[in-house]
């Protein structure tokens, strides 16, 4: 039976996925693009002003929360991988036990964050002003850790609503794995994070 | 499950590539610490950051399985990173001085 009999006529009318990808995981890529923007453009702000600006503070005097924080991340993307190998092999209780692995991970980074957050709360830093140089600082940090933060938390949302689903059999390994491509993402957002607004500015 | 039938299991390259992350997320760590102008730790630290962006890319979200897909999404993104670069020489010209500059006035 060719791919038109089994179309009911309608195949004429019917177009073939763009790259092969279906619809559902084209729009997050899509989504992906559009937030790539989104954060490349408080990146590069951020670096404008950084660049600009003799009196930049350098507040960041150890890097173990912040090694912790990117060791976590980066283990809860092998993690969201391995929930989706298992849903691909037909592995469903193993799969739904990686994906709230991977969920719990973000919850302990973001509670990290939120712990370095209050230190830095503690030592006198708000969105205007800091004991250590411009008050741009507070603002550029906040702004980008705290956007980061939200795709965190939402992400968590998102993987336990996934999951919960994927345990009911309303979902499927293709939506693990669309979840799945945003958590990465995330991931990824993390990697120039660290470096650009961490790293650099590290007390030596 | 249809695809559960003939699955073959990426673990091992998903923690190969996981490893090579955590590498050279270290090596970036490393290079914090290191006796270097600020202008050449960003630029090591902004290339290892892409080298760890485009692992993700390639191998944790599978683009390196579907090159179509892979040219779309880095020809709309890189294009859209190059399209933002256009201010930087004015971050410059705010910190070197001339003209116009509140710093060169002083």
């Amino acid at each position: 039976m060719s791919h038109a009999d089994t179309m009911g006529g309608h195949a004429g009318v019917m177009e073939k996925p763009a790259f092969s990808v279906p619809a559902k995981k084209m729009a997050m890529w899509l989504f992906i693009i559009a937030d790539t923007a989104t954060f490349a453009g408080c990146l590069v702000a951020y670096g404008f002003l950084r660049n600009a600006t003799p009196d930049w503070p350098r507040p960041f005097h150890s890097i173990t929360n912040v090694v912790l924080m990117t060791f976590i991340l980066v283990t809860s993307s092998l993690t969201m991988l391995l929930a989706i190998d298992a849903a691909k092999a037909g592995e469903k209780a193993k799969a739904l036990q990686w994906t709230m692995i991977t969920a719990g991970a973000g919850v302990l980074f973001a509670l990290l964050h939120i712990r370095e957050w209050l230190g830095l709360i503690g030592e006198g830093m708000t969105l205007l002003k800091n004991p250590w140089g411009t008050g741009l600082f507070g603002a550029a940090f906040f702004s980008i850790t705290g956007l980061h933060l939200l795709h965190v938390t939402g992400g968590v949302i998102a993987l336990v609503a996934v999951g919960i689903r994927y345990k009911g059999g309303r979902y499927n390994a293709d939506d693990l794995e669309i979840t799945g491509l945003y958590w990465h993402f995330v991931d990824l957002v993390w990697m120039f994070v660290v470096p650009l607004v961490y790293l650099l500015n590290l007390s030596h | 499950m249809a695809m559960a039938e003939g699955h073959k299991s990426n673990a091992g390259r998903y923690v190969m590539v996981y490893i090579c992350i955590l590498a050279i997320a270290c090596l970036q760590f490393v290079i914090a610490y290191s006796n270097i102008t600020a202008s050449q730790m960003f630029a090591r630290m902004l290339f290892l950051a892409v080298v760890e962006a485009a692992l993700a890319l390639l191998f944790f979200m599978h683009l390196s399985d579907n090159h179509g897909l892979l040219w779309f999404v880095v020809v709309f993104t890189v294009f859209v990173l190059l399209a933002m670069q256009y201010g930087w020489t004015d971050s410059f010209r705010e910190l070197l001085g001339a003209p116009w500059s509140s710093y060169s006035k002083s």
